[in-house]
């Protein structure tokens, strides 16, 4: 979010103004007491586009200040709740440029991507005036010297008054880059203001989560209230989770597995309105723990009313996860209550079909291709639960 | 022939001594791979046993080449390490390299794969990517050498258990070379790479591709293909249904945006005659009728 991307600018020596972050509207209008009264209340929320959703509003005094955040929190910002908002002065703007670092994954190196032209989204300026927007490559084994962030501003066409400037912010937000192991460092807009300055006015940043174990600080930046609570549960068991708007839960192991199978729910669902309701990912492994925990998880969601477990035996055999399979629904007893449609392919098929055969579970159906699978499983889904059919 | 790994490459294993290391070691030797070494710092003069074969542990990649003349590298040690362990690697003039740990910070990778790049020596395959296999030949990684015989396709995937999928659905086909080229940000070898690999190996008849959301590679695989490809190549593409914005377990499986679409993907393939298939059992039927058609 804005102010944490700010925290970690500021921690660089980036020029900013940090602002008040609170969570009640008679904080916001303390804040903007303590600030002088004419302020800005933005929305923090992890998404771009606030100001068109009406999540940034100046105030000229603190009591406007306090109706800006009344209106401004709990709002909705593309499926995001807004639960704190950022106070800042105004500031008094002269020009507004755009400046983002960034990895470039066909290039496989980094780049710089800046424009005078900032303060709106730099696609469309990238789109309808491509020459506006400077592009330079950076060699990740050189980074950001003297000499590249000279290459930078000159090729950005920062005004020559603001050179100098502009060189020593362009180092500090590769510190920031690097340092801080972000994979996007994005300043929108960074202002010319009327003192002749530069400020980087508002900011946002993607972390590397693979560089969590260099950054032990950044779990603190980690938004566990306004992330979904069977996603929150799954990170909690090391399960990788996304919740969809859907009927049909899925279970696989392999992330493009997982991502193939809910094409494929959904392809079959539609026939009978209904949709997958999430990815879930157990991992090339999928042991009975893992599978347990799983199951688990996907029939915690209420929507849910069938479940597709697709696993293809690669480095664990399917006579492994059938037996993990009928294990996990030992595990979990009475709080397995959908059905389970599963589709096993791979090493050892014929012993993992017939495990699944010789347990015979109530809930568990067997079918031996991924679209049949999927078939059977939306159909599951659309039709009354088996509860409601017998009485 | 097949693509990269041959019945001639002598491979060594960073990393050989730990869990995950010693495991798939194992399952290589199993499928005829010829391991000439593992490499653990600080352990060098060792061996391991495995199954009743033993196998030397050199303190560095540098010995194992000079003493065992190992020309291929598969790396399973942790992301904390993964980065100098590469870089050994390319120091020692490995030239395949192929590195299957998950969770490498990008910011690593980004610069190994420089490192490598300057020095253009050695072929960097991954990280986090299941490495490559050429069926009865030999076996870089954790690709289970018992779904598929060798054969004239050859795959170039994304993703580690659709490429398994895949080659089971073909597997009365089979294989010259599949290879896992990993789902992260910054990759060593892309579509690209093992396209033209493909396209050059007299032993391969016809490619399949499956991509995934998030990035750009399958477009750009799509402009290669045009322009380079005249072998037949059919796709697939994961992840129509995966919403904007949310990484779908491969840290580069994101939309963002307009961009990174399964649909943008199968348009620009499609675009240049690739037929995608909506699923992988029908992306098999359509290789197979590619084949028999051209036949």
């Amino acid at each position: 979010m804005e102010y944490q991307a700010k925290q970690l600018f500021a921690k660089h020596d980036v020029p900013v103004t940090l602002g008040a972050v609170v969570e009640t509207a008679e904080d916001a209008c303390a804040a903007a007491e303590k600030l002088g009264g004419r302020v800005v209340v933005k929305a923090q929320v992890l998404t771009g586009g606030r100001g068109k959703a009406g999540g940034v509003k100046l105030a000229q005094d603190p009591q406007e200040a306090l109706a800006h955040a009344e209106q401004i929190l709990g709002m909705d910002i593309k499926g995001h709740t807004v639960r704190r908002v950022l106070v800042t002065p105004i500031a008094d703007i002269a020009e507004e440029y755009y400046f983002s670092f960034l990895v470039d994954r066909a290039a496989r190196q980094y780049l710089c991507i800046a424009s005078t032209a900032g303060g709106i989204e730099i696609e469309v300026v990238a789109h309808t005036t491509p020459e506006a927007v400077a592009k330079v490559a950076i060699d990740p084994l050189v980074g950001v010297d003297e000499a590249k962030a000279r290459e930078i501003v000159e090729t950005t066409g920062f005004p020559t008054q603001v050179t100098e400037e502009a060189v020593d912010i362009v180092r500090k937000l590769w510190q920031v880059f690097v340092e801080e192991d972000a994979t996007l460092v994005e300043v929108n807009p960074l202002g010319l203001l009327g003192d002749g300055h530069l400020e980087a006015l508002d900011g946002k940043m993607t972390l590397d989560g693979n560089a969590d174990f260099r950054h032990p600080e950044h779990a603190a930046f980690e938004d566990k209230a306004a992330a979904d609570p069977l996603e929150a549960a799954a990170k909690a068991r090391g399960l990788n989770y996304v919740k969809l708007d859907g009927e049909v839960g899925v279970i696989g192991n392999g992330a493009g597995l997982v991502m193939s199978t809910l094409d494929v729910v959904a392809y079959a669902g539609a026939a009978y309105g209904v949709k997958p309701a999430n990815f879930l990912d157990i991992g090339g492994g999928a042991s009975a723990e893992v599978m347990a925990d799983g199951l688990d998880i996907v029939l915690g969601d209420d929507q849910v009313k069938s479940v597709f477990v697709n696993v293809f035996g690669g480095i664990t055999a399917c006579d492994a996860v059938a037996n993990g399979i009928v294990s996990a629904l030992q595990i979990l007893g009475d709080a397995a209550t959908k059905p389970l449609v599963v589709r096993l392919d791979g090493n050892n098929v014929e012993e993992g079909r017939r495990i699944l055969a010789e347990a015979d579970h109530p809930l568990v159906t067997c079918v031996d291709t991924m679209d049949g699978a999927a078939d059977r499983a939306a159909q599951l889904a659309a039709a009354p639960a088996p509860q409601e059919q017998r009485a | 022939m097949a693509i990269f790994l041959t019945d001639q490459s002598r491979v060594i294993v960073q990393g050989m001594t730990g869990s995950e290391g010693s495991k798939h070691t194992q399952r290589m030797l199993d499928s005829g791979t010829t391991i000439v070494g593992g490499v653990t710092p600080g352990k060098g003069g060792q061996s391991v046993d495995f199954d009743g074969e033993s196998v030397p542990v050199f303190g560095s990649v540098a010995e194992a080449v000079e003493t065992a003349g190992a020309d291929v590298s598969v790396v399973f040690v942790p992301p904390k390490f993964t980065k100098s362990a590469v870089i050994e690697s390319v120091d020692a003039g490995i030239p395949l390299i192929v590195v299957i740990t998950e969770g490498v910070p990008v910011k690593d990778t980004a610069e190994f794969f420089a490192y490598a790049k300057n020095i253009a020596t050695s072929r960097i395959v991954g990280p986090n990517c299941p490495g490559l296999i050429s069926p009865g030949k030999s076996n870089a990684g954790i690709i289970p050498a018992n779904i598929t015989e060798p054969g004239r396709l050859g795959l170039v995937s994304k993703s580690g258990t659709l490429t398994y999928q895949m080659m089971y659905e073909l597997r009365d086909l089979g294989f010259s070379s599949a290879i896992g080229i990993g789902g992260d940000p910054i990759i060593g070898t892309t579509h690209v790479d093992a396209l033209q690999a493909f396209e050059d190996d007299p032993d391969t008849d016809a490619v399949v591709m499956i991509g995934e959301i998030g990035g750009d590679a399958e477009e750009r695989a799509a402009a290669y293909i045009q322009e380079h490809i005249t072998k037949p190549v059919v796709a697939y593409v994961a992840g129509f249904t995966a919403p904007e914005g949310k990484t779908m377990g491969h840290a580069g499986a994101i939309v963002s945006g307009s961009a990174g679409t399964a649909q943008g993907k199968k348009e620009a393939l499609e675009a240049v005659g690739v037929k995608v298939g909506k699923t992988p059992s029908e992306t098999a039927h359509v290789l197979r009728d590619l084949l028999s058609s051209s036949r």
